[in-house]
Parts: C-alpha cells; sequence; structure tokens
C-alpha cells in the first residue's frame, strides 16, 4: 500500500475519533457550568477546559471573552481552530477524498454525508447535548459502515489504528479536565461537588450507565478513574483502546512480515504491559496528572514510530 | 477545443447522423421503435433516473470539480450516437493510420529528422517548437512508441465524410466518460443492449494496462508496475485519474510518492520502497521533473529524467510527444502518413491556412468573415475567431492581431458538422456532434469500438464543449 494513502487512512481514522473529542469536551464544559460553585463562576471551568485541550493561547487572541456562546463557536464550528469538530470532520473527509478508491462507498457516503450535514449547522443552533449527540451519531455511522464493510487488509488496520491512538488520547484527556477542574478549597475533596464533576466524565463518554453496571457502586474518584484507565471492559478505557492499537499493530507485523520496521508494534506492546502491571493506587500515588500526562506524550511517541515505520516508505 | 459550421442557414443543409430525409439510417434502425414507443413522462422520468445515477455513481465528479461549482455534471443525453460495423472499421483503420504515422514522426524528429532533411515540413516549426523537448533528443522510448494513448477529435459532414479538428498526443482526458455513459445506458435501458447488437467498451481498462505494461523499460524484470501520475486530488480530472487506476488495478501516485535512487525509480510503501517501471503520467511535461524542466515544480519526481533517459522507467506518452499535436504540425499529418507509411491518408484533414504563408495570409485576410481562425497554441476555445458568428467590430479588431504576429495564427473554414437526434424539452431534435477515440500504441495499435460524443445541446449552437452548453452521448458500435 501507498504511505500516502496508508497515512491519511490512519488520519481519516484520528479526525473522526477527535471531532468526537471535541464536542464532548463542549459538552462536559457545559455541563459542569450548570452547577454553581466558585465566586468566579463558570469562566473557571470553560478556562481548564482550553487548559485541557491545549488551545487556551489561540482562544484568547481570537475570542478573548470565554463565554458558552463564543466556546461552541471555538470548539466545534472554527474551521481556523484545528481540533473543532467542523474541522477535524472535513479533515476526516479530505482524507477519504484523497483516498476515495481504498474506501467502500459506504463509508464514503457517511463521510460525505456528514460533512455536508455538519456544513448545514450554524452556531446557536442546538444545545451543548444534542450537538454532541449529533457528532456521535455520524461518528458512529462513519465506524459502523468500516466496520461493516472494508476488506480486512492494512488499510483497514492503519484506519482502525488511528481511531484506538486517538481514542486512548482522548480519554486521557477528558479524564485530565477533572484535574484542571480545581475544586475551590480542600475540603470539597469527596463532596457532592466533586462527585458531580466525576458523574459529568462518565456522562460525556457515554459511561455513565456502564459504570453502574461494572461497579454497581456510588462515584468515586479510584472507581471511575479505575473504570477510565484500567478496565478491559470499558471500551473507551486507556487500557482497552492500547490493546486495540496494540492488536492493529500486531495485524500489520503479521502481515508485512518481520523484515518491515516495528518500533511502533514493540513500543505499544510495553506501555499495554506496563498499564498491565499497574494498581489505580500506584496513579493516585504518582499523581493523576502527571499520570495523564505522561501517558499522552507516550501516546504522541507510538504516532511518530507509526510514522516512521509505514509512512516514509524509503526503507 | 470548440467545432463549428456556418450556422444560422437551417438544418437542412447538415448530415443528419439518424435520417436521410423521412428515412432511418441502418445504424438507427433498431432505435427508432424506441423512440416512438417512448411517451413524455417515461422520457422524463428516465432522464431524472438517469441524472441521479449519475449524481451517485459519479458524485465525485461534483466532489472533484470543487473548484468551481460543486454541481457541474456534464449533461448526459440518453439518446446515443451509432455507428454501423463498416462505418466503424472504416474510421478505426483511419485512426490507427493516423496513429502509427504520429509515433513515426515522433521518433523521426527525435532521431535523424528525415521529415525535415526531405524538406516536407519547415525546421522552424518542429525545432522551435515550445513543445519540442531537446532533453530526449536521441532518445528512443521503447517500441519506438512516444504516444501511447492518442485522442482523435472527428466530425462527420456526409456519409463518408470525417475530418480531423485535432490530434491529441500528450494525456488526452474524457475516457471516463466513455466507460460511465455506458455504465449508465445499460443499467438504464437493458433492453436496448439485448435488443441490438452493441460493441462492448469496458475492455478499456484492462487494454490500457497490458498497452502500458507491453513497453516497460528493458531492465524492467518480471510483470512491470504501472501506475499513474497526478497532479493531485485538487486536479479537475483527478477523478478520471482515480477512476482509471481503480479500474486498471494500478496504483495513482502524486509526484511525492516516488522517488529517485541509483538508477530506478521507486514509489513510497508501508512495505518499503517498491521499484515503478512504467509511468502513465497526467501531468505535463514542465512539470514532470524540476531537475530537467520547470524548476519550481512541486508536483513531479526530481532525477525522473536521467532515469528515463537510461531505460529504468517508461514514461507514457513520452515527454516531448506534444509536438506532434499542435496546430501548426496538424496541417503536415496527412503529408507524414505519405512520407512514413507510404500510404494516402484515410482521414481527412480540415482545410487549414497557415497564416505565415503569404498567399494564405492574402486569402484569410480577404475572408475573415467566413473562416475560423485559431491561435496555434491556443486550446478550450479561446483565443479564436468565428468569423460567421462574430460582428464587424470583432473581426476588425482580431485582424489587428492577427497583423501583429501572423504566425501565430492558423485559419479554417466553418465545417457542417453532423447532427444526431437529442432529447430536448419539446421531445426529440438534432444536435451536432462530434466524436473522441481514444487510440491505444504499444506492442500493437488498438482501440475499443467506441469514444466519447460531445453534442451541444442548445439548439443551432457548433460548439460542444462542456463549458459552454455542451453535453456527452454514449457511442455505439453494431457488431455485424
Amino acid at each position: 500500500m501507498l504511505s500516502r494513502t496508508a497515512s491519511n487512512l490512519f488520519w481519516l481514522g484520528r479526525h473522526m475519533e477527535r471531532a468526537e473529542t471535541a464536542s464532548r469536551l463542549f459538552e462536559v464544559g457545559a455541563r459542569i457550568t450548570l452547577l454553581p460553585n466558585t465566586a468566579e463562576g463558570y469562566q473557571n471551568e470553560w478556562q481548564s477546559l482550553l487548559r485541557a485541550t491545549g488551545v487556551a493561547d489561540s482562544y484568547a487572541v481570537r475570542y478573548g471573552d470565554v463565554t458558552e456562546e463564543n466556546m461552541e463557536k471555538f470548539m466545534v464550528f472554527d474551521r481556523d481552530n484545528p481540533s473543532s469538530v467542523a474541522s477535524c470532520m472535513h479533515e476526516a473527509r479530505e482524507s477519504g477524498r484523497i483516498v476515495r478508491t481504498a474506501l467502500t462507498s459506504r463509508v464514503w457516503d457517511a463521510l460525505n454525508v456528514s460533512w455536508q450535514e455538519m456544513r448545514a449547522m450554524k452556531p446557536g443552533q442546538e444545545d451543548a447535548a444534542d450537538l454532541a449527540d449529533f457528532v456521535a451519531r455520524h461518528a458512529a455511522t462513519v465506524h459502523g459502515a468500516i466496520d461493516g464493510t472494508q476488506l480486512r487488509n492494512d488499510g483497514f488496520h492503519f484506519m482502525k489504528l488511528g481511531y484506538a491512538l486517538e481514542r486512548a488520547d482522548s480519554t486521557a484527556r477528558v479524564l485530565d479536565v477533572k484535574y484542571f477542574v480545581l475544586l475551590p478549597r480542600v475540603e470539597f475533596v469527596g463532596s457532592g461537588l466533586d462527585s458531580y464533576q466525576w458523574h459529568v466524565i462518565l456522562r460525556a463518554l457515554s459511561a455513565h450507565r456502564s459504570f453502574h453496571w461494572a461497579y454497581g457502586e456510588d462515584v468515586s474518584a479510584a472507581r471511575v478513574a479505575h473504570f477510565l484507565i484500567l478496565n478491559h471492559e470499558s471500551p473507551r478505557s486507556l487500557m482497552t483502546s492500547v490493546q486495540e492499537a496494540l492488536a492493529h499493530l500486531d495485524a500489520l507485523v503479521r502481515r508485512y512480515g518481520e523484515d518491515v520496521p516495528h518500533t511502533a508494534r514493540d513500543r505499544a506492546r510495553a506501555l499495554a504491559d506496563r498499564l498491565a502491571g499497574t494498581d489505580i493506587d500506584d496513579i493516585f500515588d504518582e499523581g493523576l496528572h502527571e499520570f495523564l500526562s505522561d501517558f499522552i506524550r507516550e501516546i504522541g511517541v507510538i504516532a511518530n514510530h507509526v510514522q516512521a515505520d509505514y509512512f516514509h516508505g524509503r526503507g | 477545443m470548440l467545432t463549428l459550421g456556418s450556422g444560422g442557414e437551417g438544418a437542412l443543409m447538415y448530415y443528419n447522423e439518424m435520417f436521410d430525409g423521412t428515412k432511418v439510417r441502418e445504424a438507427y434502425a433498431g432505435l427508432a421503435d424506441w423512440i416512438d414507443h417512448m411517451p413524455a413522462e417515461i422520457r422524463q422520468m428516465k432522464q431524472a433516473e438517469a441524472e441521479a445515477l449519475f449524481r451517485r455513481i459519479g458524485i465525485t465528479f461534483a466532489v472533484y470539480g470543487e473548484g468551481g461549482d460543486p454541481d457541474r455534471l456534464i449533461p448526459f443525453d440518453m439518446m446515443p450516437r451509432i455507428f454501423t460495423q463498416s462505418e466503424w472499421r472504416r474510421l478505426e483503420r483511419g485512426i490507427k493510420q493516423r496513429a502509427r504515422a504520429l509515433n513515426a514522426f515522433l521518433r523521426d524528429v527525435y532521431g535523424r529528422g528525415e521529415i525535415v532533411r526531405a524538406g516536407r515540413i519547415p525546421a522552424r516549426l518542429v525545432y522551435q517548437n515550445d513543445a519540442y523537448e531537446r532533453a530526449v533528443v536521441g532518445f528512443v522510448p521503447p517500441r519506438g512508441v512516444y504516444s501511447h494513448i492518442i485522442g482523435i477529435d472527428l466530425v462527420r459532414t456526409g456519409r463518408d465524410e470525417f475530418f480531423v479538428l485535432e490530434d491529441n498526443c500528450r494525456t488526452p482526458s474524457g475516457v471516463s466518460y466513455m466507460l460511465e455513459n455506458r455504465e449508465i445506458m445499460m443499467r438504464m435501458f437493458p433492453e436496448l443492449f439485448r435488443g441490438n447488437r452493441i460493441e462492448p467498451v469496458d475492455g478499456y481498462p484492462d487494454l490500457l494496462r497490458r498497452t502500458l505494461e507491453s513497453v516497460a523499460p528493458a531492465k524492467c524484470q518480471g510483470r512491470p508496475r504501472v501506475v499513474i501520475l497526478t497532479p493531485g486530488h485538487f486536479n479537475s480530472a483527478y477523478y478520471e485519474h482515480s477512476f482509471l487506476a481503480n479500474l486498471m488495478g494500478v496504483e495513482l501516485v502524486e509526484g511525492a510518492d516516488l522517488f529517485v535512487e541509483g538508477e530506478f525509480v521507486y514509489m513510497r510503501t508501508t512495505e518499503g520502497p517498491k521499484r515503478v517501471d512504467v509511468i502513465y503520467r497526467r501531468i505535463d511535461d514542465a512539470f514532470i521533473d524540476p531537475l530537467t524542466f520547470r524548476r519550481d515544480s512541486m508536483l513531479g519526481v526530481p532525477g525522473l529524467m536521467d532515469v528515463y533517459r537510461s531505460g529504468g522507467v517508461s514514461i507514457c506518452s513520452a515527454p516531448g510527444a506534444g509536438v506532434a499535436d499542435d496546430k501548426a504540425i496538424y496541417t503536415f499529418v496527412p503529408e507524414m502518413v505519405r512520407f512514413y507509411l507510404g500510404e494516402e491518408p484515410i482521414l481527412k484533414n480540415v482545410d487549414t491556412w497557415t497564416l505565415w504563408k503569404d498567399d494564405d495570409y492574402r486569402y484569410v485576410m480577404d475572408n475573415l468573415g467566413d473562416l475560423v481562425v485559431k491561435e496555434v497554441h491556443g486550446s478550450g476555445g479561446y483565443g479564436m475567431l468565428v468569423g460567421p458568428r462574430s460582428t464587424k467590430a470583432e473581426i476588425e479588431d482580431f485582424r489587428l492581431r492577427i497583423q501583429a504576429n501572423p504566425s501565430n495564427y492558423i485559419a479554417q473554414p466553418t465545417l457542417s458538422l453532423s447532427t444526431c437526434p437529442t432529447f430536448v424539452n419539446e421531445g426529440v431534435a438534432p444536435r451536432h456532434v462530434d466524436l473522441r477515440p481514444y487510440c491505444l500504441c504499444g506492442e500493437r495499435i488498438e482501440l475499443v469500438p467506441g469514444g466519447l460524443t460531445r453534442v451541444a445541446l442548445k439548439e443551432g449552437s457548433l460548439v460542444v464543449n462542456s463549458s459552454q452548453g455542451g453535453g456527452v452521448k454514449d457511442t455505439w458500435v453494431l457488431s455485424e
């Protein structure tokens, strides 16, 4: 497969997943502000959201004031923000268009329709939850078309690898928002406000029901973190995402043979092993934010190795 | 390209491909009933269905045309254009003959230049031609073939009267329409294909692949790897490039996907570099190698020409092939047929006056109002004068331009191109058509029985360009 084709398929997956993340983060923000907490009001939460996604500066320059209206424009519709829903969906469709012949017509249709409908939407029409539903629905259609109709060849593995790595990265970022949403004072830990915030995080990941099925207990920091980091059954957990990425990298190595470089696979396997040997107390002892930052960095390293192993093409 | 006739004098003087007076011609015998028995509402329904199919199958036509109107599809007319087997055989012989002569000419002018030495073609027109590539002088590509896909634009003016308007020796486009028009017709009117024996055209992609494989370079080992080189997905013909790559089962590459190392060209793949043997390029000469041609080209592959000249890769069509299809050289193609093949040309050229000759210059200047005048290097209907359709002021304005640089122009009579019945709002009416068949040259010279028929949809119009209200038709060749 042409390196460029593989790279486009990989980024198609990443951008679709990233679009979903952007809309989820926006929903998290909108929900958290529903709860009155500090004297500074909701501004605090939006700020921490911006910091979590690493775009606070570019927002400040372009919009200044932090308001929900501006946040919607910026996170959902702004084509100058490369992480906005619209930008990601556009990029995903562009990648699809370039490698049109590597996609089934169902996948292309789904991609094309989702972009056309996104383009027809205007800021201020839908509330955050409806927007997130809209994006999740289209993302699911595309993903379903890929799973249902694509040949299980290398192209498929590159797409799914893109999804898995992006999902690992995005769950870590959503979780990290909690770190930034500082509770006003230390005595609030374990308070109603604290658990409300954890609830919101679960909801944003469409995971509040499955959390209760899995744990059958009240929401607590340790349980939610366990669910989203180490749980093998949780579909968006770091563990599941890394395992999936590893499975697709393994499939590529089987397909291409050991002669084609496979540093990305080796690195992913090491990460999966490391996660398997960690328990949630270790993570909290190390510091959740520190753990997540390391994890996000490691996902970046694996993505760079994917690039070097497969997309450079000069051997 | 623009095709013209002396318009306004009524439809009677044009050759009607379906009717001879009131009698239906042989080729269309099977179709007369079909038209008669199609009520208007069915026809409208079918036309809507055809358009919906085009939008779905051809959704990418629209998508890839994004530079302009995203919904721009070339209008498709359901009424086919038909040739009998014997009409086609003659055309086919003429096209193949012309293709042989054009390739012989290219071999000659990049070699000893016999035709120039013999005084049959002025040296200036060849060696000072913009399309003449010094970089390939003395190099003979595999099988001596320079132009592997030749699109020859033809018009018909009578039962046995065909004229060549233009040769396209570089990268003629439009073949995807030929294939999709047929696909749509077969889906919509399967009964027509059962009732009429129509030669298939869907072998084209395989034939093209075999043609390209047959010109693999000497250093190629094993089965040749063919790729299509595209300028990229922003190009308006990108859809055609990816359509062909898909049907041929070859990779569609951009310049950045290829690199030169040592004696060969490689493409970057997920399994490391893979050697490429034959490049069907859909980018212009000027862009294929920044080390040899335009230095600012981002579309090409640095070093490609060195590999080409040392027999490491084949480029189709060969760099420099364009010298055979320019409008000034065009007038000499019948001469090439005689000179290289010792045959009389089967297909006629349109009479052409070359304004750098004094006699021709005087004649043209005296008769500007009746003639079509074109720039030698112009295309797409730009930089031309259509005498019978122009105002006095326009003619005088053009006269000044000719006077300033006579050798930049040629002139031709306005042709009475044939008409073919076409579905229009009021029913069926004659509309002017032309034809572009695609001739493939490799180990053998072949063409599929068919081509792209373009039709001027506006009443009385002789302009078949899609940018000026032209549409396309399926083109049938009946088997015996």
